[in-house]
């Protein structure tokens, strides 16, 4: 089965952190979910472990936000497939840091 | 030359500030990690160019920063503090069980002869040690486990374990204080921990003597004199003199006893700096006016050193880990604010100057003195 290719665009604050310009690239192999994507990422980027999902529970952080496709997947089940223009990588899957803080 | 490395931690990121040994003429590198509180900034006393530095946000959490180069790069570290077994409950600020959650690391405090290993104090209280630079930590869990963790509060920041001192004579001797738990000491390198609280009262609690749930603010120790602690607390200054097994309260003509950081001088074991605030609802100054105290007599009797600081309309705080002397031949004491100054003294207080005035609100100073 052939990886698929996925656009993930991080927060400001992430990008600094994992020394990266724009948006990341990804292959994710099987099926294309947030829990897939974001184990991707952060084997790809290690030092963004914790920084987006609890590294004890694996729950996303209260002030993260995943949107894709206009939609906001924050509360949906990290195991559903993602969007058919998300894996086609057609458009990206969006880390976001929630406006907070005033 | 000799010269000094000033380590500042602030809601906005880290700055490092050096100076020759006259102190006079500052360079300012920063910020490092813009955006992120950091809470502290330390050396290690066995490498000076390795430093840890503690960043965090309420966005994304807990990020471990480690120097190799005494500050002018950095490298992600490890940043798993998971507690050990099932961390159980404190209680709440409502009297409730409340689950044990790490928020974020307060203080860093590295081994004084192995650069690779270091202590972290964390919110909600315990103590973790990493000996691979802070890639890993593991739990020292006999002090949250000692047997009063469950009826320890938060105080108004947070129930964070802010203070790590190690034993400069007694290599397997430690001290931990807590917000609001009390003062901890360990003589079998951390394994197991018991309170150390005798003498202190604390009037906001039901029974004011009682052995924890004291809101210690911070505690000094001289290295030459090991066995002598000074202690701030939420209200009155505190001296033990039998590594804490009991303390009395040296507050003596202190406009306010009430305040964050102490620290002693380096050559001067009973000279003792605090910085009063007005009270725990009106965190700045009495009388707007910004004044470190000082005692030469290890409590008891203290002056006012006034020279150089704001003598009216201030109302900046003084942090608890944002004190710090170096150990030049004429000491010098260090402080920042939460308005953003760091003010330095090569006199060892009798004057003052700004090295910065308007950093974002400064958490924490350590200061190392380079040969």
């Amino acid at each position: 089965m052939t990886a698929a290719t996925i656009t993930v665009v991080l927060p400001a604050h992430l990008r600094k952190l994992a020394r990266v310009d724009g948006r990341v690239e990804l292959a994710v192999d099987g099926a294309v979910t947030q829990r897939s994507v974001l184990d991707a990422l952060e084997s790809r980027y290690p030092v963004l472990r914790g920084t987006i999902r609890d590294q004890e529970t694996g729950r996303r952080r209260a002030f993260i936000r995943f949107f894709a496709c206009q939609e906001d997947l924050s509360h949906e089940d990290p195991d559903d497939v993602l969007p058919a223009l998300v894996t086609g990588g057609k458009e990206p899957y969006l880390v976001v840091a929630a406006m907070a803080g005033g | 030359m000799s010269g000094v490395r000033v380590l500042v931690g602030t809601r906005k990121g880290a700055f490092v500030l050096t100076a020759d040994g006259k102190r006079d003429d500052w360079a300012v590198a920063g910020p490092f990690f813009g955006g992120w509180e950091i809470y502290h900034v330390k050396g290690s006393p066995a490498d000076q160019d390795r430093l840890y530095a503690s960043q965090s946000s309420g966005w994304s959490g807990q990020v471990i920063q480690r120097s190799d180069d005494g500050g002018r790069t950095w490298e992600p570290a490890g940043n798993k503090f998971s507690y050990d077994g099932t961390p159980g409950t404190h209680q709440w600020y409502d009297g409730t069980p409340h689950p044990w959650e790490f928020a974020r690391v307060w203080h860093l405090e590295p081994s004084r002869d192995d650069p690779d290993v270091v202590y972290a104090g964390v919110e909600d209280a315990g103590l973790f040690r990493s000996a691979d630079g802070g890639t890993s930590w593991q739990e020292l869990p006999g002090l949250r486990t000692h047997g009063s963790g469950p009826s320890w509060q938060p105080g108004a920041g947070g129930m964070c374990l802010h203070t790590i001192i190690l034993d400069p004579v007694k290599p397997d001797r430690m001290y931990a204080a807590i917000s609001a738990a009390g003062a901890f000491r360990s003589d079998d390198a951390g394994q197991s921990w018991r309170p150390v609280n005798q003498g202190l009262r604390s009037e906001g609690i039901p029974d004011s003597a009682a052995e924890v749930g004291h809101c210690v603010h911070r505690i000094a120790q001289h290295p030459a004199r090991p066995g002598t602690l000074f202690m701030q607390k939420h209200w009155d200054v505190m001296r033990s003199d039998n590594a804490g097994e009991s303390w009395r309260e040296i507050s003596g003509n202190l406009p306010s006893d009430f305040g964050f950081p102490i620290d002693i001088h380096a050559h001067e074991p009973d000279t003792v700096y605090v910085v009063p605030i007005t009270s725990d609802a009106e965190h700045f100054p009495p009388d707007g006016r910004l004044r470190v105290y000082r005692s030469r007599t290890g409590g008891d009797e203290w002056e006012p050193l006034t020279k150089g600081l704001p003598q009216e309309h201030c109302y900046v705080n003084v942090l608890r880990d944002a004190m710090a002397v170096d150990s030049l031949d004429d000491c010098g004491v260090y402080f920042g604010t939460t308005g953003g100054q760091v003010y330095a003294s090569s006199d060892a207080g009798d004057s003052w100057a700004p090295i910065v005035r308007d950093l974002p609100a400064v958490l924490s100073v350590e200061v190392q003195t380079l040969p």
